[in-house]
């Protein structure tokens, strides 16, 4: 049994949940550097994270992603910052949680786990013992700077989501794990919406939520959703879209879904079963209230 | 065996993935006096393009196009020592530096174009992630190479494709290296209005445009082109 945190409450009294959007595009858009690295702005720039958070929280998010997504020790290596791995986290951590404390409604704050950036063996050098160590020592830093949930995302291969799984699953927390569908209907590693679901139902402690994010866009991620329905009726789907792949306007980098346009993926992606809705890349605080428009009205 | 069983045997060796039974057969062939240009083409690039292709159709993953990779590598790291100076010149080879650009540390899709480009008998030094745009132009010129291949998965590190060219201009050796990119954000039009050279939509195509380029060079061109090389539509496959 999980222990009933923010997250279990809100998920416990609401048909569906609106998660926010994308953390990276906004970063970038507000001051992150090219080749700087995202988590440093949790203790450099923290005015910069909690605003984004903020802005999330005010279009009507019930859940908000920590910006943690690389603080993995393999990650925070490429930029030197790997003595720095707990500060970041909790640093991250906090930021989310003194926003969602400051919402005056309740706001689940969601501890994000992305891929370590390395392949597993045969392809590459990453073994489960490491893995697992790596995603440990993120969980840890997360779940003692007070998340309402560990929520592992981006994920392209089952053996790391496993041990990313099993890092996290040592804390009294939910647990919940999305992947990126983005080749062919199947992630890079070829695993297909239904393998997510039936390594899920295979726990003796499932992730109380599963699903798809990123990739290609709301199509994918909507088809994603219907598989995992049809590979267990009993799943609580996630659905975290991009707002479509960037495209070039007039020199200018833009994702090409307007808000109205997520709205309507929201409607689809309820109508498929998705329980927690969102989006990823490419998004903004305005893509996430016309989400929240659908799932009020 | 005979020489087409060993053939044979290399292809599907690399098609599964088998790096000690792509390396064996490899020496089998050079055993059998199999000319080295006639067993990369006859068998590795050929199982690269049945990987490929399957790729492409969303019969195989990275998974299957990695392992692929690594055993066509390891046949070549056989074959390629024992390539005469006279087949060199009579066959289309060169050198191309790779390397994802600063800002960037995704390396899995300039890893792929690596092995690809390495499965068609072409020398590919690899100058991992995050490399800034001084970093190409010197590997180019200590390698003799005649191509620069810029890797990118995220937008922001866009830029810096520029700044390669720019400073390639500013040096005065825009002429000396065709400059081509690729990876998720990096479109046709994008290369084009950089002035770069050569876009592949993923690894395959990728090998086509430094063929080309290759062969334009035996031809007399030089860098810069009027119009690049692209060869893939983006949102296709």
């Amino acid at each position: 049994m999980t222990t009933t945190t923010r997250f279990t409450q809100l998920l416990a009294t609401n048909d569906v949940l609106v998660a926010d959007g994308g953390m990276g595009t906004l970063l970038f858009e507000r001051g992150l550097e090219v080749g700087g690295c995202p988590e440093l702005l949790n203790v450099e720039r923290p005015d910069i994270v909690a605003g984004i958070h903020k802005d999330y929280v005010e279009s009507g998010a019930d859940i908000i992603l920590t910006n943690t997504f690389g603080g993995t020790r393999a990650r925070l290596t490429h930029y030197d910052l790997d003595s720095r791995v707990t500060e970041l986290n909790a640093a991250g951590a906090d930021l989310a949680r003194s926003v969602s404390d400051g919402a005056g409604r309740s706001v689940a704050v969601a501890g994000s786990m992305g891929p370590t950036g390395e392949l597993f063996v045969p392809l590459g050098p990453l073994d489960s013992d490491r893995a697992l160590e790596l995603f440990a020592e993120q969980a840890s830093a997360l779940a003692d700077s007070g998340v309402d949930i560990l929520w592992i995302e981006t994920m392209s291969s089952l053996d790391e989501l496993d041990a990313a799984f099993t890092a996290a699953s040592v804390f009294d927390l939910p647990v919940v794990t999305t992947m990126s569908f983005d080749t062919h209907g199947k992630t890079m590693m070829g695993v297909a919406p239904g393998d997510l679901a039936s390594w899920a139902e295979s726990k003796d402690r499932p992730p109380i939520a599963v699903g798809a994010n990123c990739g290609i866009g709301p199509e994918d991620v909507v088809a994603a959703v219907q598989a995992i329905v049809a590979s267990d009726s009993d799943a609580v789907p996630i659905a975290k879209a991009n707002c479509g792949l960037p495209v070039f306007v007039e020199g200018e980098l833009d994702y090409p879904l307007r808000p109205q346009e997520m709205r309507s993926y929201a409607e689809s992606a309820a109508q498929s079963g998705a329980r927690i809705i969102g989006a990823c890349c490419g998004s903004t605080p305005r893509h996430i209230s016309a989400i929240r428009s659908f799932v009020t009205a | 065996m005979a020489a087409q069983e060993i053939l044979d045997g290399l292809k599907a060796a690399v098609i599964e993935g088998e790096e000690e039974d792509a390396a064996s057969f490899a020496e089998q062939a050079i055993d059998a006096g199999l000319k080295p240009m006639d067993i990369i083409k006859g068998a590795i690039n050929v199982a690269m393009d049945v990987v490929g292709q399957d790729f492409e159709d969303g019969n195989a993953f990275l998974p299957e196009l990695i392992l692929a990779g690594d055993a066509a590598r390891a046949a070549l790291d056989i074959i390629v020592p024992t390539i005469s100076a006279d087949d060199l010149d009579g066959a289309v080879q060169g050198t191309v530096v790779i390397g994802t650009i600063f800002g960037d540390a995704h390396d899995i899709g300039k890893n792929i174009v690596s092995a690809i480009l390495a499965a068609h008998g072409i020398k590919v030094v690899d100058l991992g992630i995050n490399v800034p745009a001084k970093k190409y132009i010197e590997a180019a010129l200590a390698e003799d190479a005649k191509i620069i291949a810029i890797s990118s998965l995220i937008t922001t590190s866009l830029p810096y494709h520029r700044e390669v060219i720019n400073t390639l201009t500013d040096r005065g050796e825009r002429e000396k290296f065709f400059v081509i990119v690729g990876g998720g954000p990096v479109t046709p039009e994008w290369t084009a209005q950089i002035g770069a050279d050569g876009y592949g939509r993923d690894a395959r195509d990728a090998a086509v445009v430094v063929q080309e380029l290759l062969q334009g060079l035996a031809a007399g061109e030089h860098a810069p082109l009027a119009e690049p090389i692209t060869v893939g539509v983006l949102g296709q496959g």
